[in-house]
């Protein structure tokens, strides 16, 4: 970890300019306050959060609209344990569970299949909430609920695509990044293609990054080493788990079952091609489509500046509410909620 | 949400698998693994789908980051 961190005060002696590089990831974000990377770093670095938290992304109109299908007698909501206390306009799922609504937290998405098979009577929808490191299973599910006969098995999707993402937070122009820690385990999935275009339209610098302190240490000395050369590319630091070509077979599964549609982020708002929806073929395990709903889509509360903080715009400690009237004990926005998001993360470990 | 756990398979069912984790033992799926695994392989799993092989090495060495995590009291990592 020494050469490492030499080689980085090195590059920087050559970039001779401040760099602003950007953790995509949510797992990543709690990473380098564990392991405390920041001060390890020269001054030059300012590390910032991304848009990769799904907790935190998953807007308050889709958390309402699957409140009001675990409202409905005959149903039976499931989710991941993390989308709990996300707050929705008025109420999270753990407080519609704790007036009355059925909402269950599964590990996996085949615990949700599994109930639904035990409750023949009632309708069992899944929460689909996560980047593609989740998404091929809840496909791989749907699979299994086709293949298994199960005809009361729906999945409520919020899934979302990490590259359009970036593409679009880039196009916007609003973040200035001089180059991306890009996510280890939705790349396990996609592998590094899917990234080119950061460096081919961008000139961004990228590195697939591991998240032990020396992969996340060496994943920066190969960005600052792309941008000291002026050769920006995709490269891969997480050998270990990562491959080029990522998990085919995955992907395969997922583009089997799901297809790209335009999502709405939470802070952000829309994004074309940046979500995934059922096929048409698949429709009968769509929960909107199966049970007439869709999300209402309002404003965020005006102070709370999570979307800024998704887009690298500002840091926790910029926003107005951040330790005051918004805390990981009473959050007010998302990246306070997830033990992943920004603002929870800067709260845990710098106040 | 991403983090993923790596586990040793003590068990295989068809596409089906027990893994064990610190001693935890717990049902995976292996739907979506692109190669086939044999008893003692290490996977990486996430969600209770294994979604990769890892070599042994780099299992402990991933193991030990996990060890630190839950010391420090993690929440919801494991999705």
């Amino acid at each position: 970890m020494k050469d490492t961190l030499s080689a980085i005060h090195s590059l920087m002696h050559t970039i001779n300019r401040p760099v602003r590089l950007m953790e995509v990831c949510g797992t990543h974000t709690v990473a380098i306050f564990r392991h405390g990377i920041r001060g390890l770093l020269p001054d030059g670095i300012t590390l910032l959060s991304g848009p990769g938290c799904p907790v935190c992304v998953t807007s308050a109109g889709d958390i309402d609209a699957v409140i009001a299908l675990a409202e409905k007698p005959d149903v039976i909501v499931t989710t991941f344990g993390d989308m709990m206390r996300v707050p929705g306009k008025t109420r999270s799922l753990s407080g519609a569970r704790a007036d009355g609504a059925d909402i269950r937290i599964v590990y996996s998405p085949l615990d949700a299949l599994k109930l639904a098979a035990e409750n023949p009577s009632r309708m069992v929808v899944f929460f689909g909430t996560g980047f593609e490191t989740t998404s091929p299973s809840v496909a791989a599910t749907v699979g299994e609920a086709v293949r298994n006969g199960v005809e009361n098995f729906l999945v409520y999707s919020v899934h979302k695509l990490v590259p359009p993402a970036m593409a679009a937070l880039l196009s916007s122009g609003e973040v200035q990044v001089d180059g991306f820690i890009l996510p280890g385990h939705v790349s396990a999935i996609i592998g590094s293609a899917p990234y080119e275009f950061l460096a081919r339209d961008f000139g961004k610098a990228s590195v697939i990054t591991g998240f032990e302190a020396h992969d996340i240490l060496e994943g920066i000395r190969m960005i600052l080493a792309q941008i000291a050369s002026g050769k920006p590319a995709v490269k891969i630091g997480y050998t270990r788990v990562v491959r080029p070509e990522g998990n085919p077979k995955a992907v395969a599964v997922l583009n089997e079952y799901f297809e790209p549609e335009e999502a709405w982020w939470r802070g952000i708002g829309p994004i074309p091609g940046s979500g995934l929806k059922l096929r048409a073929k698949y429709e009968k395990f769509d929960a909107s489509a199966r049970l007439g709903l869709a999300p209402v889509r309002f404003e965020e509360p005006s102070a709370c500046r999570c979307g800024d903080v998704l887009r690298g715009m500002k840091i926790p400690g910029e926003c107005p509410l951040f330790g005051k009237s918004c805390t990981p004990e009473h959050p007010v926005g998302p990246c306070m909620v997830s033990s992943e998001g920004s603002c929870a993360a800067y709260f845990k470990y710098s106040v | 949400m991403c983090l993923a756990v790596p586990s040793r398979i003590v068990e295989l069912d068809g596409m089906k698998a027990v893994v064990d984790v610190r001693g935890a033992r717990r049902e995976v799926s292996l739907l979506i693994l692109p190669e086939e695994v044999s008893l003692g392989d290490y996977v990486i799993v996430h969600a209770g789908f294994a979604i990769n092989t890892v070599n042994r090495d780099d299992a402990l060495e991933a193991l030990r980051f996990f060890d630190k995590v839950l010391q420090s009291g993690g929440e919801g990592v494991f999705l």
